[in-house]
Order: structure tokens, then sequence, then C-alpha cells
């Protein structure tokens, strides 16, 4: 167990909380940020291989994928040691591929596809609920793509706000990713303050300023705003490399 | 695209692997990824093979510079050559006139006849038995990918018949014609199973154009550029897409990058330019630079970190395209400090400046 738990899963409260059922993200919004040199999907693909994995087996996952098909997240998490396919016949996993969402048929019909996106959420959250108590997590990748065929950033934001009702009302957690620096030229980007506002951690996964190295891939940000047990660790930034089977983690310099 | 039967164990065995395409002009990759020519060996290699199947190239035009057209002239060239259907969509009034421009394949070792030797063949008695793995090396090679010489037109016999969609994008005030095309265009490749009956190709000049009616709406262009993304991830085909970054509002320029599978980027160079003569080896040869900002990661997480980022672009005997990696020139000792640190001057902020060492 010791041996799994990697640097970013301590700063997540995972691997403190283990005796207990309750996942340490339950309530909480987490928001991934990247860039165009960096992706952040590994941090999606980690904590879905953390929820779905046997240890926490009162996990369920709403995956919202407008990115990527299936077949593409299978084959990741069959690397990592979870198999989605199977997850997703035990009902732990469900997976709405938004891939051909299209909203831009006038503006009623716009309103509508993004609000229905939320019914069917909150449908399904209520549906799992009412087979056993487990923790739900609802994951986005990535909310750009959501904004882009919403083409109303307003819808997008009730969106989020929405969703964010699901975690107090539900107590889900919320991961979503987007990209930092589409919001980087923006005067105001409202959308991406009050999407970390809403949060209670956020990552951000950027390049190494030294530019590309084989051996590090780059360095993660991790702020943890929540009231977490042990609040030194609030702000942590460390470096990662990115293989298939797993992520490796390390403090910058550290490394042997 | 889920698997019909639901594996139970995370190991499972993967049949497509032993049996290699036999569809010409196609490659295997990694994580089940198939790849089709880029039409450039050189690019072939940088970026690990190809293009992969179902992936998304975008190119960032330089105004000052059109080589983004020789990677789109390549690009249909391979895909004609090797017989694979093909939609080009450009804002131009005819753009059926561009497959005109398009390069015809030819050998780049001129000098030495293409079939091989029977003498030679003597010579090499030692290796016999290894002689039909070099053929059948050799043959599949050229099933894939082709040099084409910049300065012979396209033979007739790969156009003429040939399915080919010509879409202007002056046509209509809005996407939807273009999307209509690539719809239809794609829904002829679906991909259901291992094996791959034909493959597609999609080419886009000069997306963001001022020239067309909806250049203006941002909104549009990038829910056009999602759904061509949706419908390909889904389709054995590649897209290539070609758009001026100067012309868009920077977030919606950092949009389309961020939905590109690869990402290359064209940038002029300077002529004349007294400094960068003393730098680089071959100065007068280059007639641009290529920069690879993303690689695709199909069914992977793993990034792929390149060598170089940036390369440049020449024409090898004033008529085959090669890419290669900055070669910095010797300098004076008592000047530089990096002498002869070839081919790792990678430029790791290309968008500050047009060079970094």
């Amino acid at each position: 167990m010791d041996r799994s738990v990697n640097l970013l899963d301590v700063a997540l409260g995972f691997g403190e909380h283990q005796v207990s059922d309750q996942s340490p993200l339950s309530g909480k919004v987490v928001v991934i940020e990247d860039c165009v040199e960096t992706s952040g999907s590994f941090v999606l693909h980690q904590i879905m291989k953390r929820l779905l994995s046997p240890p926490s087996s009162s996990h369920s996952l709403i995956f919202l994928a407008f990115a990527r098909p299936f077949s593409h997240y299978d084959r990741i998490l069959r690397k990592l040691g979870c198999n989605l396919a199977a997850q997703k016949a035990n009902n732990r996993l469900v997976f709405v591929d938004m891939l051909m969402m299209k909203c831009s048929d006038g503006e009623e019909d716009n309103v509508s596809a993004v609000a229905k996106l939320f019914r069917e959420i909150q449908a399904t959250v209520r549906k799992l609920r009412s087979v056993t108590d487990t923790n739900i997590t609802v994951m986005v990748d990535d909310m750009s793509l959501l904004e882009i065929s919403a083409t109303n950033s307003h819808h997008v934001l009730d969106f989020l706000h929405y969703c964010h009702t699901l975690t107090s009302d539900s107590n889900c957690s919320l991961v979503i990713l987007n990209h930092e620096d589409i919001y980087l030229s923006l005067e105001r980007p409202a959308y991406l303050l009050q999407m970390v506002c809403l949060a209670d951690v956020v990552i951000k996964a950027e390049p190494l300023a030294s530019g590309l190295a084989n051996d590090v891939h780059g360095q993660l940000t991790v702020l943890n705003k929540g009231i977490s047990s042990n609040s030194r660790n609030k702000l942590q930034n460390f470096q990662f490399r990115i293989k298939e089977n797993g992520i490796e983690y390390f403090y910058p310099g550290s490394r042997t | 695209m889920a698997a019909p039967n639901v594996r139970t164990s995370s190991f499972s065995r993967n049949r497509s692997v032993v049996s290699s395409p036999q569809t010409p002009g196609l490659k295997c990759g990694p994580n089940g990824t198939t790849f089709v020519s880029t039409g450039i060996r050189d690019l072939d290699r940088i970026l690990g093979g190809g293009y992969p199947l179902g992936s998304l190239v975008m190119v960032m035009e330089d105004p000052e510079a059109p080589h983004h057209m020789d990677l789109l002239r390549t690009f249909m060239s391979q895909g004609l050559v090797n017989s694979q259907p093909l939609l080009y969509a450009s804002p131009s009034k005819d753009p059926r006139g561009f497959l005109g421009t398009l390069p015809n394949p030819g050998s780049s070792k001129e000098d030495k006849p293409t079939a091989p030797d029977p003498d030679q063949g003597e010579s090499l008695r030692i290796a016999w038995q290894y002689r039909k793995y070099m053929e059948n090396q050799k043959n599949a090679i050229d099933d894939y990918s082709n040099d084409f010489d910049m300065r012979k037109p396209l033979e007739r016999q790969f156009v003429a018949g040939r399915p080919i969609d010509c879409v202007s994008l002056l046509d209509s005030s809005d996407l939807s014609v273009a999307q209509d095309h690539c719809a239809t265009f794609l829904s002829k490749f679906p991909r259901n199973s291992s094996n791959i009956a034909s493959v597609g190709r999609i080419a886009i000049q000069s997306f963001c154009s001022p020239l067309c009616e909806y250049s203006d709406k941002e909104s549009d262009m990038l829910s056009f550029i999602r759904l061509l993304k949706s419908m390909l991830m889904v389709s054995n085909a590649v897209a290539i897409v070609t758009f001026p970054p100067s012309m868009l509002s920077p977030s919606s320029s950092t949009r389309l990058q961020h939905m590109a599978d690869t990402l290359l980027s064209i940038k002029a160079i300077p002529d004349g330019d007294k400094d960068l003569e003393k730098l680089l080896t071959g100065y007068k040869d280059i007639n641009g630079f290529l920069n690879v900002h993303k690689v695709a990661r199909i069914n992977t997480q793993v990034p792929v970190i390149l060598e170089a980022q940036t390369f440049s672009m020449s024409l090898k005997k004033r008529r085959f395209l090669a890419l290669e990696c900055l070669n910095q020139a010797p300098v004076d000792g008592s000047s530089g400090t990096s002498y002869g640190t070839s081919g790792s001057c990678s430029g790791s902020s290309s968008k500050s400046g047009a060079l970094d060492f």
C-alpha cells in the first residue's frame, strides 16, 4: 500500500485516510490546469486509477469525456493496472461520451443542452446513491471543450455552479481538467477565476523553465485550500516523469 | 468504442499486433495506433513513424513563409500515390487547381539505379540468405512513403479518376458546407475492427483566412475543429489543418493548439541575416524552419520528447524536401563556448524569438 502512494496522492490527502471509507476528496472540487506544452491529463488518469482500484471499493466515477473516446482511456488505464471495461460493467464507472455533443442550434437549444447534461449527471448520481452509499466523483475532460460546444460561456459557468451544488448536496467530488493558457491573454478571465475560486485543490502542470528534458517531463504545483489534517502541506511543488505504468514524482533536485 | 466483450482481467491478448496491416501506405505504431506517411521521410522519422490515424494535425502558418503549403502538398501527394481518398478545402476560388501543384514521387538517390544491381547482389553473396529480408524491407518502405520531387507536377495517373473532393471555403457564409463534406467523407472510413480497409486524408488550407466570410466567428471555427477532431477519433483518417495564428485572438489560437494532436509551426528564415549565417551551417540552403510543438499521444499518456524541436527545411538537390536538426557552425574558441554542439539546440520557447539556442 505504502509503495503505491506517491507525492501527488499525499498532496491530495490519499494515503492517510485509508482506514475510513471516506475519500479525502469527497465534497471537494479539484481543478487541474495545464498548458499546450505540458498536458495535465495524466493527473486525471491517476485519480481515476486511485478511485477505481481495489482498496477504495466504495467509489463510483462519472466521467464526461469531451476529449477522447473510451478506447483511449481504456488503454491507458489498463497499462496503469485498472480495467475500465470491467468497472463499467460493474456500474462503478459511468462513461458519458460527449465527443459529438453539439449545441450550436440557437440559444434555446443551447441552454437545454448544457442543462440537459447536468440533469443527466444528477439522475446518475441519484441512481448510484440509491444502490449503495458510495463516494461519487464527477470528472470532466476537459472543460474548455465544453465551452466550445456550448458557445456561450455563461452556460458553462452555470454548469460549473450546478456541479458545485452536487459537491455540497450529495457530497460528490468534482475533478475538472482545464487549460490555463487559453485565458492568459484575456483581460478578465472570469471563467478561470471562478473555477479557481470554487476549487479546493488546484493542480497546475507546467513545463520546466529550462526546457524539455527526457527524464523530467514537467512540474506540478498543488495548492490544497481545503482544511487538510496537516496544514503545513498547503502548497507543494514537485516534478514528474510520466511512464506507461505510472508516474514518478520527486522533489526538484532529489532525483538520483 | 467499447469492446463488445467485457474483459474481466486487465491482460488480454492483442490479436491485431501480429498481423501487420495489409493495406499499403500504413504502418503499425505503438499502442495500437497505425501511421500514415507525412510524405516527407524526415518528418516521418521525427514524429516516430508519421501521423497516426485518427489524429488532427494543426500547422501554424507564418505569413512570411509559404512552407505550410509544402507540408500540405507532400501530405496530399503521398495519399494520392498510396491511392487514399482525399478531401481538400481551401479559401481559393478554384481549389482543384491546387492539385496541379502537387509534387511527383521521385527517387532522391538518382545516381544509383533503382533496381538492385545484379552484380552487386553477387558480391554480397555472404549475406544471400538475408537478401529476401532486405527486399521485403525495401518494398515495405516504398509502399509506405516516397520522396517527392517538388519541381515535378504529380502525374495524371495519380489524380485522374481518384476520389478527390475539393471544397472552396469562400463559397459559404458559414462552415456548415465544409462540415457536411467532412462528415460525409469521414463516414466512409468508420473504425470498427482491427483490419483497415481504406484510409482517408483531409487537408484544409489556411483555415482561419480573413478571406472567408466566417472569419469573424471564432466560436464557429472552434466548434468546427472540435467536431472534426471528434469525427476523426472514430474514423480511419488523418486531417491536417493549417491556420494563421496571427489572424485569431490569442485565446482562440491557444484553443486550437490544445485541440491539435500533432502541432507544428512554420517559421520564415530572415533573409541575409549575418548573425544567423555565422551561427548555422548551410544557412544559404535553408528555406525555413519547422517547429514540432506536440507529437500525437493516442492511447498513451507518455509525452514524446524530441531531441530537437526546431528543424531546418531545405531542398536537397533543389528538389527533395529535407528536414534537419539545426547545426551550429563551428565558432572561434575565443568567442563562443558552444563549439560543435550539433543537434541539441532545441528551442524550448520558440515563441519568444525565431531561434533559441
